[in-house]
């Protein structure tokens, strides 16, 4: 069981920089995510750490001692591949005793190892069969006992649901988390999909053209984002961002928008010119008698809650209300805004604003 | 009128197409099949015009084929009588089994050449396909084409140069010598064919292995090598059927110790002029070798023709 610091890593391949300097801790025992979008580095970080990659300049420690320039073999960390990477030549029986028998371990013994992870996993029944004709379940159980067989001081997994198809793939999270709730061991989990992040994770770092941009619990990246990015990238729909040119100062509780006065948490820091008001779609309330007012383009129902998409003078916007509040298009509403979870974005640097919100969060982001 | 499908042809173009794949068999093994029966021949049928395809077989040529024999005086006939079934059939021309021929040796010369080429070949392919495929070489693309261009001229024409130098270095007339030419010929199809084999094998299977403990040497001949097996085996058929089948480098390089059979069957002379029964005997016989070696391996030749283009 390990804790893993990620000490200013940095990855160039030839010109191209795949991960800038980036820095965060997973704590033992953690369930950590690691978020962004495609060709965002957060693979090449995995890969770092298990020691697929070197990095360029930079540490990781596992567990206080330096491993960065060490070789897979001598980092005692497992690894989950996305296309599961189930040797095609073995069956399920030898590809879980590979990584036993590299150790020297007795057969009897490994006999023994292997039959206990295929039964947590309930593979047990295939162990005799060729990997080859398995359904993408077994594969990625099999993949992942090959994992835990050796009790490793870490469990690396890149997108392993990535292969399987949406239905099954739900079940397989809940799998995946009960299997490392009864494990307890760090486990270093890369997606693309922020619903699956905000799921299984006990914590996320969200990665962005080779950067770090936030690092922290899901409610907290969630309520709190610390950039424009993050705002975009997790929540479906995502924050609506306000566009207004302003200046805001330490201490100010109130902004202005279209002429009218918001109320914003206490500002921790000032800026000005173009700046960004921004609120999640959920915290816009739609009422008749508001000031600040939208007029409604189209509605979608979603069941419980649906969506609105407004028209208003700083761009347009997306409400979450219950699917009993009646909205028609065309019509204009007012709309107010819970001032307590609204985010100031710099619009110049995409960074949040500090506030009494979010400067807890941002403190070590 | 039948239903029509896109997938399954009609069953009037499974026949033509069958009947078109007999016919070219049929073709392609009438040469084949002529001279395997000429080996059990007797000279006078062999050369008779109009050709016969029904004769009285006879294993005539295969005997002259594997000895020495001397004509002798009906005295010395006489006194000693044929000790097998081998000395009756040469005794019809008063002849008598003196020794082995030289076929046995020169038959050894080709396996041993032929085959120790191929492996050479292929376990210097292999390595060469793995780095190309795997590892950042500086001009990486640039050394590929070098080694396809040693095969874009005619190996025999640097023949000249070959034979002088093999005659510096003491080559000539080796199996050493041999071994590597036929490698040095045959290194770069070997290296094409498996770099595109071990290009389709996913890398994720040697860093799992990585993973899982083992260093690169064993990753790759754990994992790599049997995924690689098929490309391993087509590329070993190809280089075989050439070293094996090779004639103009060896009548100009070999003579006396390390000549290869090729060029040593069609020099058997019989009496009054070529013995065409043992020629085709001798070249009966040397087609087995490849020939078992091609149906061992046959199930991955059809993937290793098409370059591994359809995988799953």
């Amino acid at each position: 069981m390990a804790e893993i610091v990620i000490k200013n890593v940095r990855k160039e391949f030839g010109d191209f920089v795949a991960v800038r300097e980036s820095s965060f801790t997973i704590e033992d025992g953690e369930f950590f995510m690691l978020l962004g979008p495609s060709g965002c580095g957060k693979t090449t970080t995995l890969r770092m750490i298990a020691g697929l990659e070197l990095p360029t300049s930079g540490e990781i420690y596992l567990d206080g001692e330096e491993i960065g320039q060490r070789p897979p073999s001598e980092r005692d960390i497992a690894f989950v591949f996305q296309m599961f990477a189930l040797y095609p030549h073995m069956n399920v029986y030898k590809n879980l005793s590979y990584p036993l028998v590299s150790q020297g371990m007795p057969r009897a013994q490994v006999r023994a190892k292997v039959d206990e992870v295929a039964t947590i996993l309930g593979i047990k029944d295939i162990l005799k069969k060729p990997v080859g004709g398995l359904s993408g379940g077994d594969r990625q159980r099999v993949a992942l006992g090959r994992a835990i067989v050796r009790e490793p001081k870490a469990f690396m997994m890149d997108e392993p649901l990535g292969a399987l198809d949406a239905e099954f793939r739900e079940h397989m999270a809940e799998e995946l988390r009960a299997l490392h709730d009864r494990m307890g061991a760090t486990t270093v989990y890369v997606t693309h999909d922020q619903l699956e992040a905000m799921q299984m994770g006990d914590k996320i770092v969200v990665m962005n053209n080779a950067v770090v941009e936030q690092f922290g619990k899901p409610q907290d990246i969630y309520d709190m984002p610390a950039t424009m990015f993050v705002a975009d990238f997790i929540g479906s729909p995502s924050m609506n961002f306000l566009n207004f040119h302003g200046k805001v100062a330490k201490g100010e509780e109130l902004v202005t928008l279209a002429d009218q006065t918001m109320s914003v948490p206490t500002l921790r820091e000032g800026a000005s010119g173009d700046l960004v008001f921004g609120v999640r779609p959920e915290h816009i309330r739609l009422s008749d008698d508001g000031d600040y007012r939208g007029k409604v383009l189209a509605t979608e129902y979603l069941g419980t809650t649906q969506i609105i998409t407004l028209d208003t003078p700083n761009g347009e916007v997306k409400a979450r209300i219950a699917s009993d509040q009646p909205a028609t298009v065309g019509e204009t509403v007012g709309l107010g805004f819970n001032a307590k979870t609204v985010t100031l974005f710099d619009k110049s640097t995409g960074r949040a604003l500090r506030s009494e919100l979010n400067e807890g969060v941002l403190a070590h982001g | 009128m039948s239903a029509y499908s896109v997938t399954e042809p009609s069953t009037r173009s499974k026949w033509f197409a069958g009947s078109l794949v007999i016919l070219y068999a049929l073709i392609t093994m009438i040469p084949l099949a002529w001279i395997m029966l000429t080996g059990f021949k007797s000279p006078s049928d062999a050369i008779s015009y109009p050709p016969k395809v029904v004769f009285e077989p006879t294993l005539e040529g295969y005997v002259n084929l594997f000895t020495t024999r001397t004509r002798q005086t009906q005295e010395f006939l006489d006194a000693n009588p044929p000790q097998n079934w081998a000395d009756e059939i040469v005794r019809e021309y008063d002849m008598v089994i003196v020794g082995p021929s030289k076929f046995g040796e020169r038959f050894l010369n080709s396996v041993i050449i032929g085959f120790g080429s191929t492996f050479l070949s292929v376990f210097l392919g292999t390595l060469a396909a793995y780095a190309f495929s795997r590892f950042k070489i500086p001009l990486a693309d640039d050394l590929l084409f070098f080694i396809l261009s040693t095969r874009m001229m005619p190996p025999i024409a640097v023949a000249i140069p070959i034979f002088l130098m093999y005659r510096n270095l003491g080559l000539s007339d080796t199996h050493l010598g041999m071994i590597l030419l036929y490698t040095a010929v045959n290194i770069s199809l070997a290296v094409w064919l498996l770099k595109g084999f071990i290009d389709e094998i996913p890398r994720e299977y040697e860093e799992a292995a990585l993973i899982d403990g083992y260093t690169r040497f064993q990753a790759f001949y754990k994992v790599v090598l049997p995924q690689a097996a098929t490309g391993i085996a087509s590329t070993a058929i190809f280089c075989l059927i050439f070293a094996w089948n090779e004639y103009a480098f060896a009548v100009l390089l070999t003579s006396a110790t390390a000549q290869t059979a090729p060029p040593f069957i069609p020099t058997i002379i019989g009496v009054g002029g070529l013995d065409w029964p043992a020629v085709a005997a001798g070249a009966t016989i040397f087609l087995l070798p490849v020939m078992i070696f091609t149906i061992l391996l046959r199930k991955h030749l059809l993937r290793g023709i098409t370059f591994g283009a359809v995988r799953k």
